[in-house]
Formats: C-alpha cells, structure tokens, sequence
C-alpha cells in the first residue's frame, strides 16, 4: 500500500527547479540577455525596481529574466535580495524641482512656468500593434536615433532640463494645506527597519505606497475616484527623468551627490471643498505620487490616496469616505509581494488544520441535527434573522 | 556580473540583532505582541518568514535544527525552510526531536514533551485573535493595552449557541499569564495545552504580519472556555494511528491504496518522527 499524501522530499523540490529552468529556455532562442532586458523592457525593470523597493537597473532585469517577466515574482526577487544588504545611510532629502525632466505636464494649467514637455508617452498614441516592430532590424533603431538627433536641433533647448514645480506656484498662493515637511536633519521614518504601526507618520504611508503594487493601487485609487470615495483630484505636475541624489559628508555635513535615479513624481490637489472645516482659508489638499523609473499610473494611484489619507487624518473629508479613506486598508493589502505571498501559501499542506475543521464541522452537523440549540438558541437565531431584515429594509 | 556573497544565516547582522532584542521584549511580556520591521526573506510571506527570522537570528553554528510542517519533517515546505536555513548557516539537521537544541515549525507542536534546552519557533499567519472582532489594529491596540476582551467572549459565546461547542478548530485563542489574549497560530487543539507550564521556551514569528510573541517556559496558557462548555482536544475515544497503534498523539487522514486498487482512509500520527520512533520500538 501506499500513501498518497504529498511529502515532497528535497528530490521533487531539486527537480522542480530544474524544470522551471527548462520550461524558461526549451524554446531554443538565444539566451535573453541583461542589457537587452533592461533596455528593451524598461517598464518591467522600472516596476521590478519600484515594487521591489531597490533601485539597481542591471539587476531588476536579471530578475525580471529569473521571474520570466511576471512582475511579482521580479519584485519579489529584488525585495529579497535587498534584505541581505545593511542600510548604510539615509540620503539627503531629493528635491524633485532637482530633476532633469524628460517629461512634466500638468492637467491644472495650459501655461505653467517653463512650459508643458510631453517627452516620451503613449499617451496620445493610436493603440493598434504595430506588425512592422516584428521585424525590426538595426537600421531602423539607427533611423530612430537619427529622427530624436533632429528634434534637438529644432529645439534649441533639447526639451530636457530643469523645471520649476506647479505645486511651488500654488504654495506661494496659499492654496495648498501646508504638508509638515521634514528637514534635511529629519531621518524619515524607514519601514524596513521599524514595523508600520497605526496611526502612522506620512512618511511610513509614503514609502508603503511607494513599494505597492501597481494594480492594488490603482484598484483602491480608481475606486475612490469612480464612486466608493470622493476624491476628485486634479493632476498639478506629473514629471519623469533623472533625479539627483545627494548623501550627508559623513564629516562635515555637505551635500555629495552620489548619482541620479530614473523616476516619476506626480502632485495631485483635491478638490475645492474638501477643505479643513472651520478653517479660514479654505485650501486644496495635495497628494505626492513617487515610482523610480517611468510608472506613472502607480505614480498618480499613490498620489490620489495620498490626498485622500490626508484629508481623512485632517479631518476634512467629506462626501463618502470608501475603503481607499481607510489607511489600515489600503496600506496593509496593497503590497503585492505579501498579499500573493500569503494567498499562494494556501499550496502548502493544511493537512492538521483541516482534519480540526474536520472535527468542528462533525460537532456542528451533531447539534444541528439534535438541535441542541434550545430555548435560547432559536430566540437568539430569531433575533439575528430581525437584524438581517432590518438592515436590508434601511438599505431600501 | 561577479557571483553574490551571503552572510552567515542571510540576513545582514543589524537586522538579526533587532529581531534578538524584540524577543527579548517578547519573553518579558508574555503573550504581548511586539512589532518587528520583518525582513524580506527569498521565501515567500506566508511561508514561514517570520519563524525563519527568528530561527536565523538565534541560530549558533552548534545548534542542531530540526524543521517540521504539519508535524511531519519531509513535508515540501520543511524541506524548502531546512535547505536554505542549511545553506547560509551550515548547522546540523535532524529529524529526531529529542536531538533537537531548535525546532521551527508550522501547524504543529512535536508530541514528546520538549525541555528547557530546546526551544520552539512557530510559524504565525495570523497573530491576533482579536482580528475575527476588531480588524482595525490600531482599535485591537487599545483593547490590547486596557485588556479588553468582552467581545472576543461575546464572540466565543454566539458560537457556542450557534454550533453547539466553541467553533473554533485551530489558532484557538488563549489568556497567557492572565493577561494578554494571544493566538496560537494554527495548531490545533490538541497542541494547545502543551503550552502551559512548560519547560521549553516558545517563539511566535509572523513576517508578513512583522510581529513576535513568546511563551516563556512555566507560563500559565489557559483556552478561553465556559464553566458549561469546557475546552476540549480533538479526540475520539478509542482512535489509533494505523502505523505505530499511538492511541494518543493528534491523527490526520490519509487515502491509501489497497493491494486491489481500491482507495480506502485510515489515520496516522501527523508527527512523522514521534510516529517513526514507536515503530522502531519492537
């Protein structure tokens, strides 16, 4: 006789591995390499980066080639691998009026100071597959090079470069609630090192949001926006490009610049009337949105709910609130690596735990069917039928 | 690309020394739930990540380790959490508990009763019972802080007026040295009293949930239960494992296949190493 139950042994585990590498190359192309991924597939290496909180181009895509380009798994792999590494320092704080801007537009105005850039975006284009990429050659990358050379040449200033920010406009106009803002001597508040506790400071919700997941954002977002939530936000600067970062000399305390990330930084402000109650100058309230490389959809999602928690914890929410106004909600299920981290564990044998449930469901069947419940249990299975109608007829 | 370069037991030593003083906290205050930042480990959350921390943040290189899942050391994840445990410490492996100086395990606690030089670190997918009342932590906090659990009573209550017994299967919840409600992770109820005025130490670990608890050895764990509906272990008078004739260790269901094909289920221990030792016993 046999037993059936899977106890997998170090074999099996050994074997599967080996058949994942399999299934990964059994197609007979030549070996995907780094440069290749990180150039060409740029937005699966910025989101392995941004999910996976660690900013490393070259091995966000030689994880993205581990994880066969499912995104999760990428971040995942960059998650883990930044666990093995200390922390050595905070940087100082990266100013994104600091950026060198390859992209910043605003939804806010049609004149902003130093112009809208719309730089590389699909934004506005014709989404039909293009079958001629299907068989590009060298030559048409070099056409490629050879067409963006001109745009240079016709604007003399490139179109790239340094901006002032739309939300420094409506500071100095007192529009905005002012955000408390951390000084360069203000170490954040660093959820690698210190357990997201409620209620949390604004730079624990930032950095959560930072290394969601894309969709769980833009799910709790868009919600907020289409109908549970009344979030109404307008888009004051969305910009993409190249963003200097600087650290403390260890002892002199100036500022040396290190190097410069890939990013994307989004301000939203709320809508007019979700201003603080009883203030005396009613005031928009703004949202910060922040992925490195170009993820602007989870750059605006985080920005919407940003704006919105801030709004719940100034107390000037109003309209429907929804779950996107609910901080623990939001910030606990939207981390994609520990949301499909548990739901998948539920492969694991539940061998025990389901031989208990196994013995609560015998004991129950037994009282139903002796309805030992009594006297007290069908008064008090009456009541609850009571609340579940009257709840339905207040719904009605 | 040159070849990555691991530290002793993976995780940097600044990290392993903050999970060291959250169990120190943790064994101060029994049953207490202490947050920790939780690091991401190469296993995925919900697979043992908080348990693995603190096995990797505890772990000499004279330790010898033994890893179990459902009770049973060749279950897939036993195996999985033992390889990488050995790969980045080099400690010894055993399936034997008595030879056991740590043991890390999911879902179960080993039926010998273990001694004050071993300890246990159990896996955590869910660490507050006060979650099925209150899901919003900051609330559950406070009811933490001022000790109250009406509602977890009230809760217990209209289960048993609705199942007839205290529907709960494993996690059961428990009042540890008369003060903090604490959950036992998914063991089931057969393990629960185990853990009460023992002799070995217990560590709680919940990654993805980035806290730890403790049960210190010759603490008081004492079930939540009413004076006329009293706690009880799952057992049937009479049950035997099908392989070593243990009439009383916790039994989990298996299909087997008889000499003529046909399927039929007989129960066996689900600690596979307790279970291995009674047959050799001739």
């Amino acid at each position: 006789m046999g037993y059936i139950a899977a106890r997998g042994g170090t074999a099996a585990i050994l074997n599967a591995e080996v058949l994942v590498e399999h299934y990964r190359s059994r197609g007979g192309t030549p070996p995907l390499t780094l440069d290749q991924i990180q150039h060409q597939l740029r937005h699966a290496v910025g989101r392995a980066m941004h999910e996976g909180a660690l900013y490393a181009p070259h091995l966000a895509a030689l994880a993205v080639k581990q994880a066969e380009g499912d995104s999760i798994e990428a971040s995942f792999l960059l998650r883990a691998y930044r666990a093995t590494l200390p922390r050595v320092m905070a940087t100082l704080p990266a100013h994104g009026r600091l950026m060198q801007c390859a992209r910043r537009i605003s939804a806010a105005f049609r004149d902003i100071p130093g112009g809208q850039l719309l730089g590389p975006s699909t934004d506005y284009q014709i989404r039909l597959l293009r079958a001629t990429l299907a068989r590009e050659s060298d030559d048409d990358i070099a056409r490629i090079a050879t067409l963006v050379e001109g745009f240079a040449a016709t604007h003399a200033d490139g179109g790239i470069g340094h901006f002032p920010k739309v939300v420094d406009h409506l500071r100095a106009h007192q529009m905005v609630v002012p955000v408390p803002t951390a000084t360069d001597a203000t170490e954040p508040f660093d959820i690698t090192r210190q357990a997201l506790q409620f209620p949390c400071p604004r730079s624990a919700r930032l950095q959560a949001l930072a290394q969601a997941d894309t969709g769980s954002l833009l799910t709790y977002a868009y919600s907020s926006v289409r109908g549970y939530g009344d979030a109404h936000p307008t888009l004051a600067e969305l910009r993409y490009g190249h963003l200097p970062i600087a650290v403390a000399h260890p002892v002199d305390g100036s500022a040396v610049w290190i190097g410069e990330l890939e990013a994307t930084e989004c301000e939203t402000v709320s809508k007019a009337h979700s201003v603080r109650a009883g203030d005396a100058a009613p005031r928009f309230h703004l949202g910060y949105g922040f992925t490195y490389g170009q993820g602007e959809v989870k750059a605006i999602s985080m920005a919407i709910l940003d704006s919105v928690l801030n709004q719940v914890r100034s107390g000037g929410l109003s309209g429907e609130s929804g779950p996107a106004a609910d901080e623990e909600f939001v910030l606990l299920h939207s981390d994609g690596i520990e949301a499909s981290g548990f739901t998948a564990h539920y492969k694991l044998p539940h061998y025990v735990t389901f031989e208990a449930d196994l013995q609560v469901l015998e004991r129950a069947k037994r009282h139903a069917a002796t309805n030992a419940g009594g006297r007290l249990g069908r008064a008090l299975a009456a009541a609850f039928a009571n609340a579940a109608a009257d709840e339905e007829d207040g719904d009605a | 690309m040159h070849e990555l370069h691991y530290t002793y037991g993976l995780i940097d030593e600044d990290s392993k020394r903050e999970v060291r003083r959250a169990l120190l906290k943790a064994v101060a205050l029994p049953g207490h739930q202490v947050p920790f930042a939780s690091r991401d480990l190469p296993i995925a959350r919900g697979w043992g990540t908080g348990g693995l921390q603190i096995t990797l943040a505890l772990i000499a290189p004279e330790d010898v380790l033994k890893v179990i899942d459902q009770g049973d050391d060749e279950s897939v994840n036993a195996v999985n959490l033992r390889r990488l445990i050995a790969q980045t410490t080099g400690v010894s492996l055993t399936a034997v508990t008595a030879d056991a100086t740590v043991i890390q395990t999911r879902h179960r606690i080993p039926e010998e009763r273990l001694r004050a030089d071993q300890i246990l670190v159990l896996q955590v997918p869910m660490v507050d019972p006060l979650r099925w009342v209150e899901p919003n932590l900051e609330r559950a906090t406070v009811m933490h802080g001022e000790a109250d659990y009406g509602r977890m009573w009230v809760y217990m209550y209209e289960s048993v007026v609705r199942a007839g017994d205290l529907r709960i299967a494993t996690q059961y919840p428990v009042i540890v040295a008369d003060r903090y409600l604490m959950d036992t992770t998914p063991i089931p109820r057969w393990d629960v009293p185990k853990l009460h005025q023992a002799d070995a130490l217990f560590l709680f670990g919940a990654g993805r949930e980035k806290r730890i608890y403790a049960v210190p050895p010759h603490t008081s764990v004492a079930p939540l239960e009413f004076e006329d509906v009293p706690f009880r272990v799952e057992y049937t008078p009479g049950q035997r494992c099908a392989r070593c004739g243990c009439g009383d260790s916790f039994l989990t269901s298996h299909a087997v296949s008889d000499a003529d094909g046909a399927t039929r289920w007989v129960t066996t221990c689900s600690d596979t190493s307790f279970c291995a030792a009674r047959q050799a016993v001739p």
